[in-house]
């Protein structure tokens, strides 16, 4: 046998994109002197960091050709509702579980729609969407909860050992993720169902509870992702959550998930996240107008798009 | 080759269509040798045949949509060349397939002239009044009173075919194939499909009716031909056969196996079923398969086969009886089934039998994770080392395990859907139309691989519509028609004349 890792073929073509990282880099590097400095690039990374926090449970999701589009909502929801409770209780630790807890319930009501229910992903997280938005404004009322403990904030905005604490939980959910789609047989499962869910399922495969599980996990990750954006941000309001769906799926999207499943992984959900951070961050950096940012996002969403249509026919071929 | 009988009716004008010579090589198989057909106006003449005869092959060449390696067409005497559908449309021959080519909410009459709408005075409009006049004067002038605004949806399947009908006859169809007109229809219906066409006969139009139902060839058609592994096997005038004639002219193709000695390895029963009834229709369905034996199952296309393969998988609902499997009363669905010990080898294997985007070795493994890693950790090692053992054994031939499975051969492609059963343990396989699609040779290797299977106490129930597969690989075999079982033939009365009597609509 030849290098197992030759297979499965999940994501021809990471080193296209570290090479656009490196590329990215070397071109801010020589543009601004505020590009390669110590703080910049930390910066950098809590934000790809945070990002891909979002990213990372919807990246699972798409591999089975699903997708979650509540995660931003859910995210807002979990940061009100932690922020509620460490306000009234004054325990950062009950907070947080419960805005972890309100997470995976969204996730679980996610799952259970698109398996029992047998709705198509999308409606079924796009009411979601909706619905947890309509219970988070409802519920906040236009207000804002600001103003945390020192040590709590410390989880989005603190670091330790000189690296933002957001890049140790991506580190550790990148590896735990890694772990599981790579080494578990579940892991497995799940890209056998987004490459074709009527062979899997007549292979064997429990399609509901292995989807249950990967729309929970979305659910969770989603939850997480909150209670650090309120860590970082230390404040919450309702729309909070808002702007960081259509983020996290550029991420996963230059990151090659394929939306027709089977296809992806968390390592290029990273480089994903990374990309968009880099390009976002040298433009500020060159102090170029924010308006333009989001054609940027799209041209660059098209361009990795592109790149796959491009190299996976001869990626496929050679194998 | 003696030259095939054929029978001419009293000398009549030119035959509306003449085939002659037909002959037409795919991949691996000759689909049609030498084949002619010559039908006149006025006459109904029959096309029958088993599966994987001609018969399809032969029309598709009528309508354009398949061009002949050899042969030529007259029609109305004159030599004519048929490139295209259009070509065909345009001399006058219309196809009414099994699928009905309707668009559901669309109505009647739009359906009726779907691209070739009446126009009015403005560009682009059009006028729906003519329109719905001449769809009224169509589906008068074959005795239909249906109301053209109604939307197909809301059509019976008889009312449906009246409609593809009319449509035919709307573009000057004077040849008109119909491809078993009946299989779908109640007999009340199927009278007045017949009074139908014994008045497109008088207007003069030549009517090719492809059926599997014998019985017809006496009731409406005026002459029939058999065609038999591509092959013209007669045209006869159907007053001058009967049924037991044409069965023999239908059968007689030989299938090389192994032979193993059959009935000898038989041991305990592996399957039962009994008294299933599942969604998909099928019913009343009691049958069992011993470790060491292959049982078929045949049957026309449509009399539940594939529906009972997928009902005792669990891969459809069940509603009522018991599937046992060693024994164990199954609770239903594929992962249970699985777990089990019972494999599936279904009959599309592109959409339900292998994901075409991933590895071989990832659908090599698919259904053995379980198996192999008890405790649902992966090991690369140990699923590269049984991949490759998996290979060698199946001789699958690939460059590669990380090779994706679309790039594979459909004999290739289908080795490694049985090879993922291989690796999960399974003990009983169904296998549903295991050589659809595969050439010769990769068939005798299914045909081995499956020997090999029982020979070390497997057991295996086989699905088919190549009746001399069932003939020479099946140590039993259960027939079905109108989605139960109406027989079984042991070893012994297994002979494709046999099967077609028990499966085919006798009164």
């Amino acid at each position: 046998m030849t290098a197992p890792a030759a297979w499965p073929l999940r994501m021809p073509s990471i080193g296209y994109r570290l090479l656009g990282v490196a590329a990215l880099c070397l071109a801010l590097a020589l543009a601004t002197d505020a590009f390669l400095t110590l703080p910049n690039l930390l910066n950098v990374m809590r934000q790809a960091s945070l990002t891909f926090l979002i990213a990372s449970g919807l990246t699972l999701v798409i591999v089975t050709a699903g997708l979650d589009l509540s995660i931003g909502a859910n995210l807002g929801l979990s940061a009100c509702f932690a922020a509620a409770v460490i306000q009234a209780s004054g325990s950062v630790l009950l907070g947080a579980a419960v805005g972890l807890a309100s997470g995976i319930v969204i996730g679980v009501m996610n799952g259970v729609m698109v398996t029992w229910l047998g709705l198509p992903p999308f409606i079924a997280t796009f009411g979601m969407l909706w619905m947890v938005y309509g219970v988070n404004y409802w519920y906040m009322a236009g207000t804002t909860i600001y103003d945390f403990p020192q040590g709590f904030r410390n989880l989005g905005s603190g670091d330790a050992l000189g690296v933002p604490v957001p890049v140790y939980l991506m580190a550790a959910s990148m590896l735990v993720g890694g772990l599981f789609t790579r080494y578990t047989t579940w892991g497995h499962d799940i890209y056998a169902i987004g490459a074709n869910r009527e062979a899997a399922r007549l292979s064997g495969i429990p399609i509901r509870s292995r989807l249950m599980l990967v729309y929970t996990l979305s659910g969770a990750m989603a939850g997480l992702s909150g209670i650090v954006y309120l860590a970082r941000l230390n404040s919450a309001e309702a729309g909070m959550g808002d702007p960081l769906l259509l983020p996290a799926i550029a991420a996963v999207l230059i990151g090659g998930t394929s939306l027709f499943g089977g296809i992806g992984t968390l390592s290029g959900t990273f480089v994903g996240a990374l990309i968009l951070t880099l390009t976002l961050n040298g433009m500020n950096l060159l102090t170029i107008d924010t308006n333009w940012q989001p054609l940027v996002m799209g041209v660059i969403v098209l361009l990795a798009a592109w790149l796959d249509a491009s190299t996976r026919r001869r990626a496929e071929a050679r194998a | 080759m003696e030259r095939a009988p054929i029978q001419e009716p009293p000398a009549r004008a030119v035959p509306r269509v003449e085939m002659r010579g037909i002959s037409k090589r795919f991949p691996g198989v000759r689909a049609l040798d030498d084949v002619s057909l010559t039908v006149h106006a006025g006459e109904v003449h029959m096309l029958v045949g088993q599966n994987g005869a001609g018969k399809s092959t032969l029309i598709k060449v009528l309508c354009g949509a398949v061009h002949p390696d050899s042969g030529e067409f007259r029609i109305d005497g004159r030599p004519v060349r048929i490139e295209s559908a259009a070509d065909a449309r345009r001399l006058g021959v219309a196809v009414i397939f099994q699928e009905f080519s309707l668009v559901p909410h669309l109505d009647i009459a739009q359906n009726i002239f779907l691209g070739r709408e009446p126009g009015s005075r403005f560009p682009g409009v059009v006028d729906r009044r003519r329109m719905h006049a001449q769809a009224r004067a169509l589906l008068d002038a074959l005795g239909m009173d249906l109301d053209t605004r109604l939307p197909a949806a809301e059509l019976g399947v008889a009312q449906q075919q009246m409609v593809e009908i009319a449509k035919a006859l709307s573009q000057n169809a004077r040849i008109l194939v119909m491809d078993e007109p009946t299989a779908a229809l109640s007999d009340h219906e199927i009278d007045r499909l017949f009074a139908r066409i014994r008045k497109l006969k008088q207007d003069g139009i030549a009517v090719i009716y492809i059926s599997h139902r014998l019985r017809e060839v006496f009731t409406i058609g005026d002459r029939v031909t058999v065609l038999r592994d591509g092959r013209h096997a007669a045209t006869l005038e159907s007053a001058r056969t009967d049924m037991a004639g044409l069965v023999r002219l239908m059968v007689g193709r030989e299938v090389r196996t192994h032979r193993r000695r059959f009935g000898e390895s038989a041991g305990d029963i592996v399957l039962e079923v009994r008294d299933l009834e599942a969604e998909n229709g099928v019913h009343g369905i009691g049958l069992h398969v011993r470790a060491g034996e292959i049982v078929g199952v045949a049957g026309l296309v449509g009399s539940g086969r594939t529906e009972l393969a997928r009902a005792i998988f669990g891969a459809d609902r069940v509603l009522g009886g018991e599937v046992r499997l060693g024994g164990q009363r199954l609770p239903g669905g594929p992962a249970e089934a699985v777990a089990r010990g019972m494999g599936l080898v279904p009959e599309d294997r592109k959409e339900s039998g292998l994901a075409l985007t991933r590895s071989v070795g990832d659908n090599l493994l698919v259904a053995a994770l379980p198996r192999i890693f008890p405790n649902r950790w992966y090991r690369f090692g140990t699923a590269a080392r049984i991949v490759a053992d998996l290979i060698a054994r199946l001789q699958v031939a690939t460059p590669s395990p990380g090779r994706l499975a679309k790039f594979l051969s459909g004999g290739n492609q289908q080795k490694v859907v049985v090879g993922k059963w291989l690796g999960a343990g399974v003990h009983f396989y169904v296998f549903d139309e295991p050589t659809r699609g595969i050439d010769v040779a990769a068939k005798a290797e299914m045909f081995g691989l499956m020997e090999t299977l029982v020979g070390d106490g497997a057991a295996v129930l086989m699905i088919s519509s190549e009746l001399p597969e069932v003939v020479a690989l099946c140590d039993r075999a259960y027939v079905m028609r109108d989605r139960t079982i109406v027989g079984e033939l042991d070893r012994r009365d297994l002979t494709e004349e046999n099967i077609l009597k028990l499966a085919m609509h006798h009164e």
